[in-house]
């Protein structure tokens, strides 16, 4: 194993699945809490056409990706409940995708990065990449801090938030523009198509194993970093891409969390039954 | 002091009127049913006395003053639209997240912060409930929960928005006396929003009954009759009393509001 670390590419990549660990499992627990994962699904697909936009007008990929989620989650955020109608939801998806090929289409040396977008590169991932992750990583991070507090409330019981006076369409804003910046920064890692493995996966395996908000997310970070780390060590001596490992351990600890808290909860829950 | 006051009040929801000119006062202390049937209006009324919609027309006081948004005398449970099931958050950490929710920053609560959430767990004897997470509760117990968040910050008026829900009868038993109990021992006003009225027969004081965007209030027996019900709806009502039940059917149809098929 000390021969992973030799590498200059294997070291980013360690750095940079450390970063996107952190955020996508601290992001990713109130997105899972909030009931809005597919809200993460859909900023990654609104992002690939804006990859391959800025690659076809000569701007850097990342750029692109991250104005374009953003300007998404601002969308759903103000959206509110009615961005939750699924077939306006799948054609912006669809949408997204298709411009995403016609950009492609049109600027055909930028194609052979687009299994990059769409899936993830994590071993091309240069120091320069890292310490932009690391600084938006910082921003993401003190920004949640901010509004954890109304976020929580918001997320747990919106319509009481509402009456006691938090501004839920700002702080539910706020929260998508966080969840759209994660998102390019997990797209560096798993690609467009993937993100859902690092943002979703360990922050509801977490919301499984846990009952306490500080715990929860401390678990849900813990678990994406590890996934990754193990994920990169595992591609690294099997050759397999990073992006595969990454899907296959968090759907793993997903199905064994389940497992587990069944036969964890089972007596309790029968016991519960006969108490009002 | 009146706890809620409505004067020629007209409150419309999505273009369509869903009350109007109605008016009605309700006493501090009182165990108010506020009936109907689905659609009735009764969480439009409830979002109207919270301050969250203005009304089209007339005035609303609640405890002496027009109602604001955030106003901390009013507990509040919203009806429970999500299935909290799957949410691994405790119930003193689900209770807290309402105390001080409207501050920024991240949520570790203070000692009186932690001390209120507890406060507010004993007031309806559910402390034993503190540490276990949402998802392994029963449906009774989540609810006192949700009664228990209601009851942060001391409020003078309580308004509780459909708590019989998916609830089998010995639950919604032990939910209305409980709630009923709080509100003598607390001397507070419960506007206890149910589209069921067999449940609450035995504990209010009076009943609030909207219908066709109009409001009739009154001890059960003076509003659940059917010249009272048949004015309201503009329509011929039948009232059925059986065992103890009461039944409002129009025509042959057996109305939502007094249907409760499943609970026999």
């Amino acid at each position: 194993m000390s021969t992973i670390f030799d590498y200059e590419f294997m070291r980013n990549a360690f750095y940079a699945c450390t970063i996107v660990g952190i955020v996508s499992g601290a992001v990713g627990y109130f997105l899972v809490l909030r009931g809005q994962t597919f809200a993460g699904h859909a900023l990654s697909h609104v992002g690939f056409p804006g990859a391959t936009g800025a690659g076809l007008i000569g701007l850097s990929p990342f750029l692109g990706l991250t104005v374009f989620t953003i300007a998404a989650g601002i969308g759903i955020g103000l959206l509110g409940e009615r961005a939750h109608r699924d077939v306006a939801i799948g054609i912006v998806l669809t949408l997204s995708l298709g411009l995403g090929l016609l950009f492609l289409h049109f600027y055909t040396a930028f194609a052979s990065q687009a299994t990059n977008v769409l899936f993830g590169n994590v071993l091309g991932i240069s120091l320069r990449t890292v310490i932009v992750l690391a600084v938006l990583a910082v921003a993401i991070l003190a920004a949640l801090v901010l509004i954890a507090r109304p976020l929580l409330f918001a997320s747990l019981q919106p319509e009481l938030a509402e009456a006691r006076g938090v501004p839920i369409t700002l702080v539910s804003t706020l929260f998508m523009v966080l969840v759209a910046v994660a998102t390019s920064e997990a797209v560096q890692i798993v690609g467009v198509l993937l993100v859902f493995a690092l943002m979703v996966a360990p922050a509801a395996t977490a919301l499984r194993l846990t009952s306490g908000v500080a715990a929860g997310v401390l678990a849900s970070i813990a678990l994406a970093v590890v996934i990754a780390w193990i994920s990169l060590s595992l591609a690294f001596l099997t050759d397999w891409p990073t992006s595969f490992w990454i899907t296959a351990l968090g759907a793993a600890a997903y199905v064994i969390s389940g497992m587990a808290r069944r036969s964890a909860s089972a007596p309790e829950a029968r016991l519960a039954e006969g108490n009002p | 002091m009146n706890a809620i006051e409505f004067d020629k009040v007209t409150l419309t929801y999505g273009g369509r009127r869903v009350l109007s000119d109605v008016s009605f006062s309700i006493p501090q202390g009182a165990f108010i049913g506020l009936l109907g049937a689905n659609g009735a209006g009764k969480t439009t009324m409830l979002r109207a006395i919270l301050g969250l919609i203005k009304p089209a027309g007339g005035a609303i006081s609640v405890l002496g003053k027009p109602p604001t948004r955030g106003n901390a005398a009013i507990g509040y449970m919203p009806q429970a639209r999500r299935a909290l099931s799957d949410v691994g958050i405790s119930g003193l950490d689900f209770v807290l997240s309402a105390v001080g929710g409207h501050r920024w920053g991240w949520p570790v609560p203070s000692s009186a912060e932690k001390e209120a959430a507890w406060k507010a767990l004993q007031a309806i004897g559910a402390t034993d409930l503190a540490r276990r997470p949402l998802g392994e509760l029963s449906g009774g117990e989540r609810q006192r929960i949700l009664i228990a968040q209601s009851l942060i910050g001391d409020p003078q008026l309580l308004l509780l928005d459909e708590p019989l829900i998916s609830l089998d009868a010995a639950h919604q038993r032990a939910i209305i006396d409980l709630v009923h109990e709080i509100g003598e021992r607390l001397g507070i006003a419960v506007l206890f929003c149910s589209h069921e009225i067999n449940p609450l027969l035995r504990a209010v004081d009076r009943v609030l009954y909207l219908g066709n965007g109009k409001a009739a209030i009154g001890s059960v027996d003076e509003v659940i009759s059917g010249p009272v019900l048949s004015k309201l709806y503009g329509t011929h009502i039948n009232v059925v009393r059986v065992a103890g039940r009461i039944f409002v059917m129009a025509d042959d149809v057996e109305l939502e509001s007094g249907a409760h098929v499943h609970d026999l």
